[in-house]
Parts: C-alpha cells; sequence; structure tokens
C-alpha cells in the first residue's frame, strides 16, 4: 500500500517496526530500573532485549515483504530502508548476546547496558527511514547519546571513563557541524527535506551557491566523524580501545552502517547534481581514509586498536559506495555492511573469549600459539581476519564485498583511480591481518601464557554463527546478492538515470 | 536583517569552534559545543523569517537535544573526575593518541 504521510495514521502505520522497538525499550527499561543490580536480572533482560530485537526484525521483514512505499515526506519506506534496519538488527542482536557474557564476566550487573543499546538501535534505525535533515539530526543524536554511555558503563575503570569523554566531546562538537551544514542547507534551498532539497537545486540552479557548498562541506565534516572517515577518526583507536569490547563491536558495526546509510541517501538524492562540487573532496576523503586505516593498523601492538585502525580502513572501502553514488554504490554497500557486520562482531567476540578478566591479554602476541590451546578459536578468528582481508573462499564473503565495491567503482563512468586505491591499500591490509592468523599458528605458545577461560555459550554462538554464514554466503553468495541488488533506495522526484560524475582526478 | 543575523552567527559558531580547539579543560570545552549549537539556533531563528515557522520548530529540537546531551556529558565528566581528580584534558591520557 502506498502511505500517505501527511495522515497520522498511516505515518504510525509507516513507522511501526521503529515505534514497536521504542515502546518495548521502555518496558524494559522500567524493568530493569525495578529492583536490584544482580546478574540474574542482567541476563534476563538481555533475553527480553534480544526477543524484542527479533520481533521488530520480524515486523522489518513483514514490512520488507508487504513492498508498501510512500508518498514523498519526512521519512522513507523503500526496501533499502528495511534491508538497512536488518542489518542494525543483527548487529545489535550479536552486540546484545556478546554483552550478557561478558557484563557476568567482568561483574557490571547494570542491565540497562541493554536498554541503552536498544535506544542506540531506535536511533538508527530512524537514521535509516530518514527523508528529512531534521530527522538526521535526531536519530545521529538518539543512537550517539545511548553510544556515550554504553563506552563508559564500566565505571570502575578509568580507560572507559577517558573512552568516554573522548567520544563525547568530540561527538558533540561534530554534530555541530552537522547541525551547522542542515542549517546552510536549509538557508540555501528553503527545506530540510531531502527530496525537496535535491529539487530545488535543480530547478533553482543552486550548483554554485556558496552558502549551499558551505553546508554541504559542513555536512561533510559532521558524518565523516560518525562514520570514523581520515582525518576525523582521531577519536575511534582511543575509544574503541577503552570502551568494553561488546560496544566496541556494536560501534564498529551498527554505528558504522547506520551513519553510512544516511550518508548515502542524503548523497543520492539530495545532492547528485552537486556532482561537480562534492566528488572531488569526497574522492580524496575516500582515499586518505583507507590509506591512513591501513597504514597505521600495521604498527597497532593491541588487537583492539589494530581492529579499530582497520575499521577506520573499510569505511573509506564504504566511502567509495559513496563516492559513486549509483544504484551500484548503495548495493555494494549493503552487501558490503553484511559481510563487515559478520566479521567485526565475530573478531571482537574473539576477543571477548580470549581477554583475562578486566580487559587484560588483548595483545595480538598474547595469541601466540593459540591454535594449540583453542583450535576452534583460532580457526575463526583466521576466517573473520581473511574476511576483513577480502581473501577468496577462506575469507568467505569478504571477497565478494570487495568485489562489489570494485564494480561500482569500475562502472562507467569507471573509477579505475578509485579501484586501484582500493586494492593496493587492501594489499597493504595483508600484512596485519595475516599476521594475527601467523601469530597464532605458527608462533610457539609461550609455557608462562595463561590458559584461557572458558568460552560462555552465548560467546560461543555468536562465533560459529558468525563464521558460519561468512563460510557459507562465501561459497554461494547469490541469494544475498539478489536481495542488495532489489533493496534500493528509492529516489522520489528523480530520474533513475542519475547525472555522471565528472572524470576522476589524477 | 536575516544577513546581519546569519553573519553573527557564523561568527558565534568560530569562536564556539575555536574554543574547543584551543581550550583543554572538559567542561569549557562543553560549553564551546553549546556555544556552537546555539549560533546554529541563531540561524535558524533568523531563517524562518524568510521560510516560515519551520525554522523556529527546528530550535525547539536542537534545544532538547542539546539538554539530553548535557545530562550525558556532565555525568560523563563526573565519572572522569572520580578518577582523575580533576578535567584537564592534558592529564587525561591513559591510552597513547
Amino acid at each position: 500500500m502506498r502511505f500517505d504521510l501527511d495522515r497520522p495514521l498511516e505515518l504510525t502505520f509507516a513507522l511501526a517496526p521503529d515505534l514497536l522497538l521504542i515502546a518495548g525499550t521502555m518496558v524494559l527499561l522500567l524493568a530493569s530500573a525495578w529492583g536490584t543490580e544482580t546478574a540474574k536480572r542482567q541476563r534476563a533482560v538481555g533475553r527480553w532485549s534480544i526477543a524484542l530485537c527479533v520481533l521488530t526484525l520480524a515486523a522489518v521483514i513483514y514490512m520488507w515483504w508487504a513492498g508498501h512505499t510512500a508518498t514523498r515526506g519526512a521519512i522513507a519506506v523503500d526496501p533499502f530502508r528495511w534491508a538497512t534496519d536488518v542489518l542494525i538488527l543483527l548487529g545489535a542482536i550479536l552486540a546484545i548476546a556478546l554483552s550478557m557474557d561478558y557484563l557476568e564476566r567482568e561483574r557490571i550487573d547494570v542491565a540497562e547496558a541493554h536498554v541503552l543499546i536498544l535506544f542506540a538501535v531506535s536511533g538508527m534505525m530512524l537514521l535509516a527511514a530518514a527523508r528529512d535533515l531534521m530527522i538526521v539530526f535526531l536519530g545521529i543524536e538518539l543512537m550517539s547519546i545511548a553510544v556515550y554511555v554504553l563506552a563508559g558503563l564500566n565505571r570502575r575503570s578509568g580507560r572507559a571513563a577517558e573512552a568516554a569523554l573522548k567520544y563525547f566531546l568530540l561527538g558533540a562538537f561534530s554534530s555541530g557541524f552537522l547541525l551547522y551544514g542542515i542549517a546552510l542547507v536549509f538557508g540555501a534551498t528553503g527545506s530540510t527535506n531531502i527530496a525537496d532539497i535535491g529539487a530545488a537545486i535543480l530547478e533553482r540552479g543552486l550548483t554554485t551557491n556558496a552558502m549551499l557548498l558551505a553546508g554541504v562541506g559542513l555536512l561533510v565534516v559532521g558524518l565523516g566523524f560518525k562514520v570514523a572517515a581520515a582525518p576525523f577518526h582521531m577519536w575511534t583507536p582511543d575509544v574503541y580501545e577503552g570502551a568494553p569490547t561488546p560496544m566496541t563491536a556494536f560501534m564498529a558495526a551498527a554505528v558504522k552502517a547506520a551513519a553510512f546509510a544516511v550518508f548515502l541517501r542524503i548523497w543520492m538524492e539530495a545532492f547528485p547534481y552537486l556532482n561537480g562540487a562534492w566528488h572531488k573532496p569526497l574522492w580524496y576523503l575516500a582515499v586518505f581514509t583507507m590509506v591512513v586505516g591501513n597504514v597505521v593498523a600495521l604498527v597497532q601492538k593491541n588487537i583492539k586498536r589494530m581492529l579499530a585502525y582497520s575499521s577506520i580502513a573499510h569505511a573509506g572501502y564504504l566511502l567509495v559506495a559513496v563516492v559513486v553514488s549509483n544504484f551500484e554504490g548503495a548495493s555494494a554497500y549493503l552487501f558490503y555492511v553484511f559481510a563487515y557486520t559478520l566479521a567485526t562482531m565475530g573478531a571482537f567476540a574473539v576477543v571477548i573469549a580470549l581477554a583475562q578478566t578486566g580487559e587484560r591479554g588483548q595483545q595480538i602476541e598474547d595469541y601466540a600459539g593459540l591454535w594449540r590451546v583453542r583450535p576452534g578459536l583460532a580457526a575463526a578468528m583466521a576466517v573473520f581476519m581473511l574476511a576483513l582481508l577480502g581473501f577468496p573462499i577462506f575469507g568467505g564473503m569478504g571477497f565478494f564485498a570487495k568485489w562489489y565495491v570494485l564494480q561500482a567503482a569500475l562502472r562507467p563512468p569507471s573509477q579505475t583511480n578509485l579501484a586501484i586505491w582500493v586494492v593496493g591499500t587492501s594489499l597493504v591490509s595483508a600484512a596485519y591481518y595475516l599476521y594475527v592468523v601467523m601469530v597464532m599458528f605458527m608462533k610457539a605458545r609461550p609455557a608462562e601464557a595463561p590458559s584461557p577461560l572458558k568460552v560462555p555459550g552465548m560467546t560461543r554462538f555468536v562465533i560459529a554463527t558468525c563464521a558460519i554464514v561468512l563460510l557459507v554466503v562465501g561459497i554461494w553468495p547469490r541469494p544475498v546478492l539478489r536481495v542488495a541488488r532489489r533493496s534500493l533506495p528509492q529516489l522520489v522526484h528523480l530520474s533513475e538515470d542519475l547525472p555522471r560524475a565528472p572524470a576522476p582526478p589524477r | 536583517m536575516i544577513q546581519e543575523a546569519l553573519f553573527f552567527s557564523a561568527v558565534l559558531f568560530i569562536i564556539g569552534v575555536i574554543g574547543v580547539l584551543t581550550r583543554r579543560n572538559a567542561i569549557i570545552i562543553f560549553m564551546c559545543v553549546e556555544l556552537m549549537l546555539n549560533a546554529v539556533n541563531l540561524s535558524f531563528v533568523a531563517l524562518s523569517r524568510l521560510y516560515g515557522i519551520a525554522g523556529q520548530v527546528f530550535v525547539i529540537f536542537v534545544m532538547t537535544v542539546a539538554a539530553a546531551e548535557a545530562a550525558v556529558g556532565l555525568a560523563i565528566i563526573i565519572s572522569i573526575f572520580r578518577h582523575h581528580e580533576n578535567v584537564d584534558l592534558r592529564n587525561i591520557n591513559l591510552m597513547r593518541g
């Protein structure tokens, strides 16, 4: 059915999965605040949170299947939104499962942790649906404020407090840029609706309007901070290292997926006619992000810091999808984020399983000879590293994810230079991903190394699921790809053919 | 009138940015961020003269969000104070970076 977003009842239906999640989250917030803080209550709230996510997932899939559309309005009702929602909810379910075990081991008996993840997810789902810059701002803030708290969840840890402070200050700073960008775009075009902005730019010939271009520049800065693109990445390594590991995994996977979804939607629908102005800066942003992420990751000793720089590098690969801003880019983004979510969640799950209490034992050297004591974990970690690297067969989906990003970049007007940078920096990344594999399989385990703790059930489940799905889809990627190809953003007024990109800079 | 308001909101915003970049006290940095947000509010109010009531509605949204952010931010600053006994970013450096 076609929702008329001006009528409150139909707007409610169009937002049904989001409202379901928010209502359930409120109930769980009350449930977790009721009574004493115990590990048992924390696990119970965690289980209910997963159930709520699954229920929301069912609602999202129903809406997707029903094939609803909507009139032009503040929110989008299209397959791209539902596909992004599925990826976000998948990340959330895995993160909640991981944090149940983690919080129990670290004796952080705060049931609110799961509720905060759900609040962040509702912000992300709002972002996936946003077709108005004000909704974008509200979604980003709803997501970020919850994640600031998650970063500092462990109040006993000085590092967690430091991570939360750095994330908060830089996050609030970047929100300022984002908001000013929104204000300037509003000032130049007279609207905050993404579709109306695109139409106004075309009709009133604003392609060289200084106010609009300044606004677009500020939006790039604000969104660049959120997706951790270099040179706006300074907070990432410290925050990822200091935050509790399941929250780091959640930040690396879901926060990035949501921020990129909105980035793509704004760029595809509001600014396609400004292509000449933003193409070059975004091109350099993508290349610089890939180079910085991959090169600095080479010298990291701590596995969480290494994965933080690797997530910066992956932001660079995903930026390629924004630079090309075509339908191939959007479907490559969906496929890539699916692979990246599984690989990152899996890798952080292994980090959680191998860490000693108090986040010790997270140097890459601590994994020496892991193959001898925990062959299953070592094999799974190898799969995740190879998937992040984009290695064929053993890396599963990771290979196809990179492949489709390259295809999006090579579709005419082909951006061969950008594709060369993707391949070149991926080769550099082999050095640090394969180093982890080498340490696990080929180095001898030192005699004094503590034997890893027993892996709790949920963590084991997450690791196994991520590894198996990565490998199976890696062998048989067609169904997932077909879904990704069909789940495109519906551009309300623009023609199917987006304007051609200018020749890439030499 | 609108031009002047937009000009001064840009000036306020830049003052806020410079404050964030140069000051090292967490609370002062946070106040500078609030200055940035309020500079944007000024733009929105000015623009609502051109485009109708929408700009003023946004200001209400922004103020609400800023209040929520302040609640969380000050709580985080308190938790930092418990660990370090001050809120000077030069002293808060457990992690390399």
